[in-house]
């Protein structure tokens, strides 16, 4: 089936019809939580009693929006901190990743490079506890040890943050590699004859050239950080990320406001997504 | 380009990665399988052993769960197949330019939206005093409320949309690279569209549906929010029993042999996937 041979119209009319139930399907679980974020009922369901803002900007319980829940803006606050981190650490480690793989030949590359994939093949839950049960080990060794103790090893914010990392850098060095593989060295390389130093020609030609995917890259990290549960889920102690919050809300029964706090995701998501595309979007 | 002033830039740059691998990946999953072959004996005290390989085979709970959770998640994929693939045949075939373009960010968006976010979507749509309960009653179809949540169909409903566009990003990429010639080809030597399909279109999409596939079973398998939201109290997930091993009954021996199995079934799957199709793992990753 393709344009230049001719098809039945029913058969092309049934295809057709089904590309567009199934965007329909991708659809509407999305718009069901946008639309009743504006019902003004303390449940996210039918019947639909009216339209309102509460949900965001309400004061008065059981009406009271995400911008005066102070638990859900705590947690957007940890989530927000837990990225930029996540995001920095995976875009340095991802940039000299790329440098290494791209710039160097050494024996062993093609095995350290399949480890360097391997992140991407292990379940989230078991990365999880694996990183805990290591930390823990560790904790508890040391504290045995010394007598102080090491709380940054055990559940928390910066267990997060390294768990998260472990498997997003995977997705930094991919892109950034594949951006450094189509820079042409002899631009380096002429800088280097017109007497820059070496490191100088690297920030001043190669870094340039690939900050569109340095860019994007950062913006995807932020996004699948705020954005995972299974390996937060395994690491996470008192201060717990969104998606963890949310998610403890919606087991105890939910009311609309997880949906207003959805739809600001929703947009985000997109917002980021669609930015994420326009930087390594190619300019020439 | 390795001269021997960047001698010292090569292990500037080998350390990190190292770093990163060593302490975040390798030693925790030894001290994973460590703990996984450690018996408690006593309060703080241990021995080595399978005992707790010999637990999961014992109890029937057990190794039925993981049972289901693989065939559950092998169903999710094979439906992700039959539903994905006409429609990336349909964007990498049969749409040009910006409708192309268009399409194709109209699968990515929802993919962008946290899980959870897609999850409580369903749940909206599927419970009690859901969209769909509502709708039937409307029409005047059944008398009273349904429930659609809390079973195994919602859970395969919600399986099947979180992970359709692993499946249909690596197919449209192979479809995209499918002559159109090929196929004309095939038509002007008498045959049919079924047997185009099976001769021509399949077996160069063959990578794409191997490496889709693998990463759908994968995130079926590793799932925790689909299962444990949508599905009842009957519908066990293995994530949820290593869960529950870790975080309610503090048995971290137990939780972390059942952790490796899962793993072990996970990366089973991951290589018997890739020798089948002959593909390599960097091949399959690097295009996702």
């Amino acid at each position: 089936m393709i344009p230049t041979v001719p098809q039945p119209g029913f058969a092309k009319w049934c295809y057709r019809a089904y590309v567009t139930a199934f965007f329909l399907y991708l659809a509407l679980p999305l718009a069901v939580v946008c639309v009743f974020a504006f019902n003004n009922s303390v449940f996210p369901s039918l019947p639909w009693e009216g339209f309102t803002w509460a949900w965001f900007f309400g004061t008065e319980a059981p009406f009271i929006g995400v911008f005066n829940e102070r638990s859900i803006l705590r947690a957007i606050g940890t989530s927000a901190f837990v990225a930029a981190w996540v995001s920095a650490l995976a875009v340095a480690v991802g940039t000299c990743n790329a440098f290494l793989f791209v710039r160097h030949s050494f024996r062993g590359k093609s095995l350290l490079y399949i480890l360097m994939l391997l992140p991407l093949i292990i379940p989230g839950v078991i990365l999880g506890i694996s990183i805990l049960v290591f930390a823990s080990a560790i904790a508890n060794t040391l504290e045995d040890a010394t007598g102080l103790w090491f709380d940054g090893l055990r559940p928390g914010l910066i267990l997060v943050i390294l768990g998260q990392f472990s498997f997003i850098t995977t997705f930094a060095t991919l892109v950034i590699s594949a951006r450094l593989q189509k820079f042409d060295p002899s631009l380096e390389e002429a800088a280097l004859n017109l007497g820059a130093s070496k490191l100088g020609a690297i920030r001043q030609i190669t870094l340039p050239f690939l900050m569109p995917a340095i860019l994007a890259s950062a913006v995807v990290s932020i996004l699948m950080s705020f954005e995972n549960f299974n390996t937060t889920l395994m690491l996470v102690g008192s201060e717990s990320p969104l998606t963890i919050t949310m998610f403890d809300k919606l087991k105890q029964g939910s009311t609309p406001v997880l949906n207003a706090v959805s739809l600001l995701l929703i947009v985000m998501s997109a917002v980021l997504g669609i930015l994420s595309l326009l930087f390594q979007k190619p300019k020439r | 380009m390795t001269t021997d002033g960047s001698k010292l830039g090569f292990y500037l740059l080998l350390a990190p990665i190292l770093l990163w691998l060593v302490v975040l990946i390798i030693l925790p999953h030894l001290g994973l399988f460590w703990v996984s072959i450690s018996e408690k004996i006593g309060p703080r005290e241990f021995q080595t052993g399978f005992g707790n390989y010999v637990t999961f085979f014992e109890e029937p709970l057990y190794w039925r769960t993981f049972a289901r959770t693989a065939i559950m998640s092998i169903l999710a994929t094979a439906l992700t197949l039959i539903f994905g693939f006409p429609i990336a045949y349909y964007i990498a075939k049969l749409t040009r330019g910006r409708t192309k373009t268009t399409l194709f960010l109209m699968c990515m968006i929802p993919f962008w939206v946290s899980e959870l976010v897609r999850t409580f979507g369903w749940m909206i749509l599927l419970r009690e005093t859901g969209v769909f309960s509502n709708l039937l009653q409307y029409l005047g179809l059944v008398s009273g409320p349904v429930e659609f949540l809390y079973n195994d169909a919602a859970i395969m409903v919600g399986l099947v949309y979180t992970s359709i566009l692993f499946m249909v990003v690596p197919l449209v990429t192979t479809l995209d690279s499918l002559d159109d010639s090929l196929i004309e080809a095939g038509y002007d030597l008498g045959g049919n569209s079924l047997s185009i399909l099976r001769e021509i279109v399949i077996p160069h999409a063959m990578p794409g549906i191997v490496s889709g596939c693998i990463v759908v079973f994968m995130l079926s398998l590793g799932n925790y929010l689909t299962p444990i939201l949508l599905g009842g109290k009957d519908s066990l997930w293995f994530t949820g029993m290593i869960y529950t091993q870790f975080i309610t009954r503090f048995n971290w021996e137990l939780g972390s042999a059942l952790g490796f199995l899962l793993l072990a079934l996970s990366s089973g799957v991951v290589f018997l996937g890739l020798k089948l199709s002959r593909q390599s793992l960097a091949d399959t990753m690097g295009r996702a």
